[in-house]
């Protein structure tokens, strides 16, 4: 892969650019969506950073729940078809502290500001 | 916008005594099924006009507006506190389906109700007047007022079900709790009218008199009191206040002047089980937002992005099902 640039290092540039060159000439709306697009490129830096070991941690825990192998689709697809059927209730604690732990890391990547991740995660 | 001016001028005296017409006519906001303009009679007297516009073809959910100052001036004679409905505009007028009403003073913006150092004072009676409110809404006579959709907790669960099985996303935090939310529904045993929208952003909030109306009334409907407990109860709407009730009071506060105020006895186990549903509901209306962007209804990055605050409501969701295992 290509590192000169890397790309969180194109992805700044571009946040950098909309903050200090773009959203200054901005009003209402377009202002509004330039916050919302700065927004967004810093969620994707956080994916790259850290949504490879994420999904990695979510296959090997629903792994652990099923009982066997698989890739991350095709488990949890069969895990959201046994919450669906009742074969795992959706109060089992085997259960929540899978979705607790995904939960927190999907959204340390996508607004870590929000209240409910220090009400969950500490 | 003249002609618009024009049309209500002859309702001028009707909205403040000896006012012979109406001035400074701007619009606030609108949406495709929605106008709100601002203006003043000749008198001063402030005022709102919520109008459908002409070419509007009606939104899904959405109550007619003459239901919706038929309700508000329902609330009123319960003594709720609302917005003083003064006129109604029929569907064929020059000015079209529309109403008017005495513009209040104020604050909806929910971040600065709930942080705002103007607020303080006022703050902490904020959610006992909101459960006094809601008693109020709550004891409307049901008989006699426009034709309304009743929906049970397991009516709104299957529809925002049905939003999420559409979108076609797999999400093991929605599948736990509709499977929770299904086998805990609470029956329906005396529908009331309930606001449908009640939250922080949806309440206009003065800095020395707290609560002064409740506002959009369009989702109302006859249901389950605790369903306006818990939306205004729901993480999403605390605007990062650390009270439940709006971020800025406790359910004791709510719970305690709601019946206070004559409220029946609802549990706080009822009001946490709205609060879940609510956390789905709003979960289920980011997806169906990103799906705007998704068919290219809607190209803006907004519509793109709220896409990922499904993921806010997982967070409230596992800490609420956590909370109840």
């Amino acid at each position: 892969m290509i590192t000169q640039p890397t790309s969180i290092e194109l992805i700044e540039s571009v946040i950098k650019f909309i903050e200090e060159r773009a959203a200054p000439q901005l009003k209402d709306r377009d202002a509004f969506h330039a916050r919302v697009a700065v927004n967004a490129l810093a969620a994707i830096k956080r994916e790259i950073a850290g949504g490879q070991a994420a999904e990695d941690a979510q296959t090997a825990r629903m792994v652990a729940l099923l009982g066997h192998d698989g890739d991350w689709a095709t488990l949890n697809t069969e895990l959201c078809g046994k919450i669906r059927d009742g074969e795992i209730s959706p109060t089992d604690p085997a259960l929540l502290a899978h979705l607790k732990a995904s939960t927190i890391d999907q959204v340390r990547i996508d607004q870590p500001q929000y209240a409910g991740l220090k009400t969950l995660a500490g | 916008m003249d002609d618009l001016q024009q049309a209500l001028t002859p309702l001028a005296p009707q909205l403040d005594a000896g006012a012979t017409t109406v001035v400074n006519l701007r619009r606030l906001s609108g949406g495709a099924s929605q106008e709100t303009w601002a203006f003043e009679t000749d008198t001063g007297a402030p005022m709102i006009l919520r109008r459908k516009p002409p070419s509007a073809t009606g939104s899904g959910n959405a109550v007619p507006l003459a239901t919706e100052a038929a309700l508000i001036r329902a609330a009123a004679a319960k003594g709720a506190i609302v917005p003083r409905v003064l006129a109604e505009s029929a569907p064929d007028s020059e000015i079209g389906e529309a109403y008017v009403m005495a513009r209040l003073e104020g604050e909806t913006l929910g971040k600065r109700i709930t942080r705002d150092p103007p607020f303080e004072t006022i703050r902490p009676g904020l959610a006992a007047q909101c459960g006094k409110a809601l008693a109020a809404i709550h004891a409307v006579p049901t008989e006699g007022l426009p034709p309304l959709v009743t929906s049970s907790a397991l009516t709104e669960l299957e529809k925002y079900e049905a939003v999420y099985r559409g979108s076609g996303a797999e999400r093991p935090i929605f599948e736990a709790a509709i499977r929770f939310l299904r086998d805990r529904a609470p029956s329906l045993e005396t529908p009331v009218l309930v606001h449908g929208d009640f939250r922080n952003g949806n309440i206009m909030v003065h800095p020395e008199q707290g609560l002064v109306g409740v506002l959009d009334w369009e989702l109302a409907h006859l249901g389950d009191p605790a369903e306006d407990m818990g939306w205004i109860c729901t993480r999403s709407w605390r605007f990062g206040g650390t009270k439940p009730v709006g971020g800025f009071g406790d359910y004791a506060d709510l719970l305690d002047a709601y019946h206070a105020a004559g409220g029946r006895e609802i549990s706080l186990e009822r009001v946490l089980y709205w609060e879940m549903l609510g956390s789905l509901k709003w979960g289920c209306m980011c997806l169906t937002m990103y799906m705007a962007y998704a068919s290219g209804a809607d190209a803006s990055v907004e519509r793109a992005m709220i896409g990922r605050r499904a993921s806010e409501t997982e967070i409230d969701l596992v800490a609420l099902l956590e909370q109840a295992a």
